[in-house]
């Protein structure tokens, strides 16, 4: 509470220091922020190699608590300052991260100016962070302009985590720039367990993948959180997934959590939060987790979360140096319901046009004739989404019979995809196995034709096409064209497809 | 498939209640932005101010008397919409190079409003070359916004000039959004209205009365009050709503 009361100004000696402390820029705000103070006193070492047993869950870190709690609602105790607290009621939550972009950022800082007035300062200047990433390779002069006002905005406030772009012509000459916020997130540390962060973008419950609340906000209420650091939420009940049993090796995290929407359509988790666990979900990687939570919103979901364990704080050891507190549901803490998945038994899935939960066998879809494969997005553009679509590749040995667009998520994913070697293959890296195999060349790293965009984007769909993409919708209109026709499907199912020219599942070349 | 072993427990202290066990819980919004303040305090004739233009008036939004609390009545034609509708189609990414807070470019996103929806939607929500609609109240089925998080879906319906959504239920940010901005009333129905209601049917809302009037049909229906929410939107949105009741300090 007293964090959000005290605006970040920092003096000038201040943002000379800014360089010198890049990641140890903590030790900094403590003076502003008694919020961060708090957590300072926890050793950051302690905390990383704390292995939480799944049996013996620790009390509420809250302090004595009379009923037992979820896992978000403890996090929105914590941040609401209450020792304990209910599903509906409404909470004023402090905020640990606040992520805007090109889209909305223009917008939210337009009502920030409004109703804070043209001098004020956001509440916490290390703690709003900015990403470019929606529309950046376009000649839309409206594009452009929305990146230059978050620019001006950043230069104002002095805003520490601003990853710009100024030369489109070659992103690798923008050491700053990322690519798709929410992989940046957990790419540059800003992703923690335990903590609350908020974005103006609906896959911003991404991030539940560390464990944490997050949650997609609106341009007024990121205006407000930018003015006063706490924002008035709902406690949302929890529904819990168990997925238990060990991952066959043609299925991917994308084809569990289709199963799921599926399950329960597009509305099923309507204000609820989303628990992933069980034995299956213990052994995905964060990437893999990132991918569940993502599509959360998919079903409607406030949020989506997945317990932090040793391979999140085996993910975190050199992206923060900020100290961070997990914490679980309790063992008699109240779900409003929990869904059970034998993952064994699950097959490959697509989502069919129009709707994310219109789930099929990829294997029922065999005879749809396709015109293209995309690659991408915050969904499916993340480094082990190409390995396993360049692990289909190398299987196959063919070549793709319809162009595929391939878009890496960020700079750090596109590196990754010329420089990992693929496993397996005697050394090569993706980006040689995509070329073998006819591939377009990986595309500058942004949200791309995801979600459409201007209409010179890379890979729009601007004619009314069939395509399988490891993206997240499927809406009409999504990837560009009214009548286009949007498969959602895992990278293994699209390399697959790809192949083939028919949607098809990834068992005929990994088997 | 595997899911069906669901054991809802429900609890009745840490849920609201009551809660049908069917889909239509997943409607139960109207209490989901509440205030410290009772919402008595919100005077009836809150101002409607800051929004980014002031011009557009709430549909032919007549405010029945100053002595009732949020009483208002839209009255107009209806646009009828099905389940789902997303917020790429109310307001296609495209467009969202444009930004809300500037009032040009909000007048603008008005006149995309809808433009997404399917060619099957023969009858379009703008007229060609028409910057606002002519329908002041939409009609919709289950899951009306869902999708993105973008405010410019409330923003673009507001600045085309609908007053007010009819829908079975809604998606989370997109209500949110909606109250947040006093756009439109995000109001739900009680039952299935958009197998009622046809497309340029004239119909009355009366918020007071929580009722549906389609005097094309002649048929009254029942919606379910808009609560607290109802104060937030008349206001405004939630800046001038806090500003009226005294939350925040009112702006020099």
């Amino acid at each position: 509470m007293a964090s959000s009361a005290i605006s970040a100004t920092p003096t000038s000696s201040f943002i000379a220091n800014q360089k010198e402390l890049g990641r140890f820029g903590f030790s900094s705000t403590s003076q502003f922020s008694i919020h961060k103070c708090k957590k300072s006193a926890i050793p950051m070492k302690i905390m990383s190699v704390m292995t939480p047993q799944q049996s013996e869950r620790r009390p509420a870190t809250t302090g004595s608590v009379k009923t037992a709690l979820t896992l978000t609602e403890k996090i929105l105790a914590r941040a609401s300052e209450k020792p304990q607290l209910s599903p509906g009621e409404n909470v004023w939550v402090n905020v640990d991260i606040l992520m805007t972009h090109d889209v909305c950022g223009p917008g939210s800082i337009g009502i920030f100016k409004k109703e804070f007035g043209e001098n004020a300062k956001v509440w916490d200047r290390e703690k709003l962070v900015i990403i470019p990433d929606h529309y950046i390779f376009t000649s839309d002069e409206r594009a452009n302009r929305n990146v230059d006002i978050l620019r001006d905005f950043c230069t104002e406030q002095n805003i520490k985590y601003f990853y710009d772009i100024k030369d489109l012509s070659n992103f690798k000459v923008n050491p700053d720039y990322k690519g798709v916020c929410h992989i940046a997130l957990a790419q540059e540390g800003h992703c923690r367990p335990g903590e609350v962060l908020l974005g103006t973008d609906s896959h911003t419950c991404t991030a539940g993948a560390f464990g944490q609340f997050a949650t997609g906000i609106g341009n007024t209420d990121a205006g407000f959180v930018m003015g006063a650091g706490k924002l008035l939420l709902k406690v949302p009940p929890t529904l819990r997934f168990v997925m238990d049993g060990e991952m066959p090796d043609y299925l991917l995290a994308k084809d569990l959590i289709l199963q799921i929407i599926g399950e329960i359509s597009v509305s099923g988790a309507t204000y609820k939060a989303m628990e992933f666990t069980g034995t299956t979900v213990e052994s995905l990687t964060m990437e893999e987790r990132m991918t569940l939570c993502n599509m959360a919103i998919e079903a409607g979901g406030k949020n989506g979360v997945v317990p932090a364990d040793s391979t999140t704080f085996k993910y975190l050891e050199d992206k923060t140096s900020i100290g961070y507190e997990p914490v679980y549901s309790d063992a008699k803490a109240s779900f409003l319901s929990e869904y059970r998945f034998d993952v064994t038994k699950l097959e490959p899935l697509v989502a069919k046009p129009h709707s994310p939960d219109n789930r099929a066998l990829a294997r029922e879809c065999k005879d749809v004739k396709i015109d293209r494969v995309y690659i991408g997005s915050c969904t499916g553009g993340k480094t082990e989404d190409f390995l396993a679509a360049a692990k289909v590749f190398l299987a196959s040995g063919k070549k793709v019979k319809v162009p595929t667009f391939l878009v890496p998520a960020t700079q750090k994913v596109w590196m990754d995809v010329y420089a990992l070697p693929v496993p397996g293959s005697g050394g090569k890296t993706c980006s040689q196995i995509f070329e073998e195999a006819g591939c377009d060349t990986p595309a500058s790293p942004s949200c791309g034709a995801c979600l459409g965009g201007p209409k010179d984007t890379y890979a729009r769909m601007n004619e009314p096409m069939v395509c399988v993409s490891t993206t997240n919708r499927n809406f009409p209109g999504r990837m560009g064209h009214r009548e286009g026709q949007i498969y959602l499907a895992s990278p293994y199912t699209a390399a697959a497809s790809a192949l083939t020219g028919y949607v098809t599942d990834p068992r005929e070349f990994l088997q | 498939m595997a899911a069906a072993s669901c054991s809802l427990s429900y609890n009745s202290i840490l849920t609201p209640s009551p809660i049908p066990k069917t889909k239509t819980f997943l409607g139960v919004l109207p209490n989901s932005i509440k205030f410290p303040v009772t919402s008595s305090r919100a005077p009836a004739t809150a101002i409607r101010s800051s929004r980014a233009v002031s011009v557009v008036p709430r549909a032919t939004s007549v405010d029945s008397g100053s002595t009732s609390e949020a009483g208002s009545t839209f009255h107009g034609l209806c646009y009828v919409v099905g389940d789902n509708i997303d917020t790429d189609q109310i307001i296609p990414a495209e467009y969202l190079t444009l930004v809300p807070s500037k009032p040009d470019e909000y007048e603008k996103l008005g006149s995309y409003a809808l433009i997404g929806l399917p060619a099957n939607y023969t009858t379009r929500f703008i007229d060609q070359n028409e910057m606002k609609t002519k329908y002041k109240i939409i009609i919709a089925g289950d899951n009306f916004g869902c999708g993105s998080s973008r405010e410019h879906a409330p923003v673009a319906l507001g600045a085309s000039g609908v007053a007010a959504v009819v829908a079975e239920s809604y998606a989370r940010i997109f209500f949110r959004n909606s109250v947040a901005t006093g756009e439109v009333y995000p109001l739900e129905s009680e039952g299935r209205l958009c197998d009622e209601c046809n497309t340029g049917d004239v119909v009355t809302i009366e918020m007071d009365e929580s009722r549906l009037i389609n005097h094309t049909t002649g048929k009254e229906y029942k919606l379910k009050p808009i609560g607290d929410a109802g104060p937030v939107i008349q206001a405004g949105g939630i800046f001038a709503y806090a500003r009226s009741t005294g939350m925040i300090p009112a702006q020099n």
